[in-house]
């Protein structure tokens, strides 16, 4: 187990010259931008962990000349919310980034989907878009960014059911294959990526992959910003190196009395005091795309539970069976043994169809609910019984 | 060719195929629920879940594309865990009343039930708490929430093969569900009530609304005098209910079987067909001639056929402007409806306020169409129910009847002598071929120059089919045609009609004369038909439509010898005051949505 310790990194928030970075990247060739990010070994930071050099190889290798590059900033994970503090303080990365991506993948549109309760946000998002919209016609690259809002969909995080939000239609997840690399917004070949990957890939660009691969561990190279919050006597953001332990995490974070700690949101795994020792956080252990969230010993892990499931019956787009139904299930059967009119050894079968829900869904949010689910279950069984 | 390995089994199927279909090569069944053929995939119910070597999560079948190399096993244990579960969790949220049911017994849900999930059920009901919908607004269906396992087929009928879209999929999560604009009532939206969604609804969902206990209560009410027409797609369809494959033939056993259901009078839709050529010909010429030879700008051309009430109600919501278009004629079902309670009862002597006219129908939309407020010609109802083709296979099995061992026989007089032209109205491009058989005759005096009649350009499953008749060599009468291209389209399936109305509407459509069927494949594709429906069966009871024409003896629908007999004595000639009166008809502008 590679582990790293925790490290605050200032990357992320790093202030940069756009212009240097931008004429830097637009002087590279398409092949070198897409190597250096492969070599950095950047994964994307929403969550799902997909390796960006990747991604932006497949989008390119398309022959199709219509190509969007889309920027997912709809965080809707509870207890998520870094890409908001990035993009109210360094948007300008946001959109260099989108650039740089727009060229290596042969993009000359980008959109940004942002979640429609950062709508504050736009007044500032939009003169700063002025401003890059300004720089890139000056550095000669035809490129052009345009907001589309969500409206309060946490399924418009998927990236399919995101571009069927785009496109006016009802935020349902496809079937995949084709993926989005071969036929993503409007049928073409698109790269979506997460806020902080975008900025990431932008300070790749202007640091090297070199400096980005030597932080964090084999499997998850660099660094990520975290949102911190719960019982802890220091919420907030924090850019962290890779590949701590979830100890160190709750020996930095914690206020003394630490139960459990919630890590990826409800879609995350729920690591209690007894594994903090030998869980890292990243992904060949606990991943998460920022979503941090500590329960001391006053938590009813029950009704962190309940919370979980309720979010999900209520937000699962209903397309398919093992998750439309499977989260009524699931939340009305835990009720169910909390008040005693079901056996606790119905849980067991909770956990199965858990299982279910995790292979045959359509989607990640069908995919995820059960990580939540098996893990509480698991590890704190007497509070969801008694 | 891509090579893939199912089962253990090597199998090779083109680029594009899915999981699914090449499964079925192998003659491997893989289950499937949201699937439909006539339909897009959608990949939402997950039944056809399968492993697939190396992947993550199971794969649906019906939404994965094959590809080189790839290894699937349809039946492990994982699959068959996530195929109960899956069938389960259907269940829990359908209010199962299956002995209650109209769908017992051909629900794709019990199927499933029975294949994959028989024992104990170890999930909660979650139908106690909530609060379902149960549209009963319609008079051609019923659309009862508690038994909806959405999957969507309902959806995509409307909106990929009718273009309608009058139900669509509301909310998210635990509370998603399929409804209409603003949850109106089915009768308050632009619903056709074609009956589309109700041939591929897999349960209780969707089911028209049935009229039998009506109609046996008339039947047995000796003050009753009770009168049946038959469409001519129901006896290319009734024996899939009672046994038969598809495209059998049971015209002269379905004649027998409403005598034997207690009919007082067993008449035919047919007679009425050949009769609706009669006036719809006629206008037409008439129209023609006010076109193009007075000039007359207020003509509406093309002139569309009027006979699908899927159709009619389609054009009053979407292109009102296009309603002069329309014949005047009404529909074969209530042209016999009018003339049930006045000609027939005067020529029998019968009280018209005591006779019952009942019409067994390939459609739910006719069920909307006797309701119309107009249709009352006759001084009463003019057609009093309207059962499905399903319906009546229902009242056969009801009574006891063993159809088939029945001997055939032939319609009652009056009313029940009919053509091979008006036998073809249950097949798409089957009113043009009637239409032009006659048009043709009555214009240059000769037959259609077509192999036996066989008019086979208007034949056939495409969309939208055209074609062009050369008028020559024209009697004294119709000089003014002499060397006219008559131009004329068939489209079926609304999502077609929708196509001739853009060009229309835009001012593109070279045509005289548009028949178009609101099914797909035309009335044998009609709403009340048996269940299931796709397109190979369809096709079936196209080839018994044409197969029944060519055996007839009559094949021409001004020879039909009543048709003659009731212009002679009641109506006159075509378009007289008295056909305007009782057979002719308008229409209404409607709301959009």
């Amino acid at each position: 187990m590679e582990n790293k310790g925790l490290t605050k990194v200032d990357l992320i928030f790093e202030k940069v010259d756009p212009q240097e970075v931008l004429t830097k990247a637009f002087k590279m060739t398409n092949d070198n931008i897409i190597k250096d990010i492969l070599d950095s070994g950047l994964k994307g930071r929403g969550g799902a962990g997909f390796p960006t050099g990747l991604k932006w190889k497949y989008t390119a290798a398309e022959k199709e000349p219509d190509k969007y590059i889309v920027c997912n900033a709809d965080e809707g994970e509870p207890g998520t919310f870094k890409d908001r503090e990035i993009l109210d303080q360094v948007s300008y990365k946001v959109y260099g980034g989108m650039a740089i991506a727009g060229k290596a993948i042969g993009a000359k549109n980008g959109i940004v989907y942002l979640r429609g309760e950062y709508r504050f946000l736009l007044p500032k998002l939009m003169k700063e878009l002025e401003s890059f919209h300004k720089l890139i016609d000056e550095i000669g690259y035809d490129f052009k960014i345009r907001y589309c809002l969500g409206s309060g969909a946490y399924i418009c995080g998927e990236e399919s059911a995101l571009f069927e939000s785009i496109q006016g239609d009802r935020g349902e997840p496809r079937n995949k294959p084709p993926y989005p690399t071969k036929s993503g917004l409007f049928g073409k070949p698109t790269s979506i990526n997460n806020v902080e990957t975008l900025v990431t890939a932008m300070m790749i660009v202007k640091h090297g992959p070199a400096a980005y691969n030597i932080l964090g561990t084999k499997d998850s190279r660099g660094s990520k910003v975290f949102s911190v919050s719960g019982d802890t006597p220091t919420p907030g953001i924090f850019e962290l190196e890779l590949g701590m332990t979830v100890q160190q995490f709750v020996n930095e974070f914690g206020d003394g009395d630490t139960k459990a700690v919630q890590v990826g949101g409800a879609s995350g795994f729920c690591v209690p005091r007894k594994k903090f020792q030998n869980t890292i956080i990243g992904f060949e252990g606990v991943p998460t795309g920022g979503s941090m969230k500590l329960f001391n010993s006053s938590r009813s892990m029950y009704n962190v539970l309940h919370n979980y499931l309720d979010f999900f019956a209520e937000e699962s787009c209903g397309q398919c069976t093992p998750c439309r139904v499977g989260c009524q299930q699931l939340l009305k059967g835990v009720e169910m043994v909390k008040k005693g009119e079901m056996k606790s050894t119905y849980l067991n079968e909770l956990v199965k169809l858990a299982e279910t829900m995790k292979v045959a869904s359509k989607c990640g949010l069908g995919q995820s609910v059960g990580n939540a689910f098996r893990t509480i279950v698991e590890n704190f069984r007497e509070e969801i019984i008694y | 060719m891509i090579n893939l390995i199912i089962n253990d089994q090597q199998v090779s199927v083109d680029e594009g195929t899915t999981v699914l279909a090449a499964a079925k090569k192998l003659n491997i069944n893989i289950p499937t629920l949201c699937n439909h053929p006539d339909l897009c995939v959608a990949g939402n119910c997950r039944v056809c879940s399968v492993e697939m070597k190396g992947a993550r999560t199971l794969i649906a079948a019906c939404a994965m594309p094959v590809s080189e190399g790839m290894e699937i096993h349809t039946n492990t244990l994982k699959v068959r865990n996530a195929r109960k579960h899956i069938v389960e969790l259907l269940l829990s949220e359908h209010r199962a009343d299956c002995t209650k049911c109209y769908k017992n017994q051909n629900c794709e849900l019990q199927q499933l039930a029975n294949e994959f999930a028989f024992g104990d059920h170890v999930f909660l009901d979650l139908t106690i708490d909530k609060k379902y919908n149960i549209d009963r607004s319609s008079p051609s269906f019923i659309k009862d929430d508690s038994k909806c396992i959405r999957c969507q087929r309902c959806v995509r009928t409307c909106a990929e093969l009718q273009f309608v879209s009058a139900i669509g999929v509301a909310n998210k999560g635990a509370h998603q569900k399929i409804s209409s604009f603003h949850d109106r009532p089915m009768s308050h939206v632009v619903c056709t009530n074609c009956g589309q969604c109700v041939n591929r609804c897999p349960t209780g969902a969707l089911t028209e609304k049935t009229y039998i206990d009506q109609v046996w209560d008339a039947i047995y009410d000796t003050d009753k005098h009770v009168v049946v027409q038959t469409a001519p797609a129901v006896r290319v369809a009734l024996g899939e209910d009672l046994g038969y494959d598809p495209g059998e033939r049971v015209t002269g056993k379905m004649v027998t079987a409403l005598r034997q259901l207690g009919f007082d009078s067993v008449l035919d839709t047919d007679f009425s067909a050949d009769l609706t050529i009669m006036e719809e010909g006629t206008e037409l010429l008439t129209r023609l001639k006010k076109a193009l030879v007075d000039g007359d700008k207020n003509t509406a051309i093309p002139m569309f056929t009027s006979c699908s009430p899927g159709w009619i109600k389609f054009i009053e919501h979407k292109y009102p402007e296009f309603l002069p278009n329309l014949s005047t004629c009404k529909s074969p079902q209530q042209m016999f409806g009018a003339l049930a309670k006045t000609y027939y009862a005067q020529k029998r002597k019968i009280d018209p306020s005591k006779i019952v006219s009942v019409s067994i129908m390939p459609c739910t939309a006719k069920k909307y169409e006797a309701d119309r407020p107009e249709m009352r010609s006759s001084g009463f109802k003019d057609i009093d129910f309207v059962l499905t083709t399903r319906e009546f296979a229902v009242m056969i099995k009801q009574a006891g009847i063993d159809f088939r061992n029945l001997e055939p026989s032939s319609c009652d007089s009056l009313m029940g002598d009919s053509t091979g032209a008006a036998v073809i109205f249950g097949a798409t491009g089957g009113v043009m071929e009637a239409a032009l058989r006659t048009a043709y005759e009555i214009v240059t005096g000769r037959e259609v120059p077509f192999n036996n009649l066989n008019i086979t350009p208007v034949r056939g499953m495409e969309g939208v089919k055209e074609a062009t008749i050369k008028i020559e060599g024209c009697t004294p009468d119709w000089k003014f045609l002499e060397g006219a291209e008559l131009k004329v389209a068939i489209a079926h399936g609304l999502v077609n009609a929708n196509k001739i109305m853009r060009l229309v509407r835009e001012g593109k459509a070279p045509y005289h004369f548009v028949e178009i069927m609101a099914c797909p494949g035309g009335c044998i594709g009609g709403g009340g038909q048996p269940i299931p429906t796709n397109m190979e069966i369809r096709q079936k009871r196209i080839d018994a439509i044409y197969s029944e024409d060519e055996h007839m003896v009559l094949r021409k629908s001004h020879e039909n010898p009543e048709v003659i007999a009731i212009y002679k004595e009641f109506l006159g000639k075509p378009n007289s005051h008295v056909s305007h009166e009782l057979l002719h008809t308008h229409y209404v502008e409607r709301d959009k949505y």
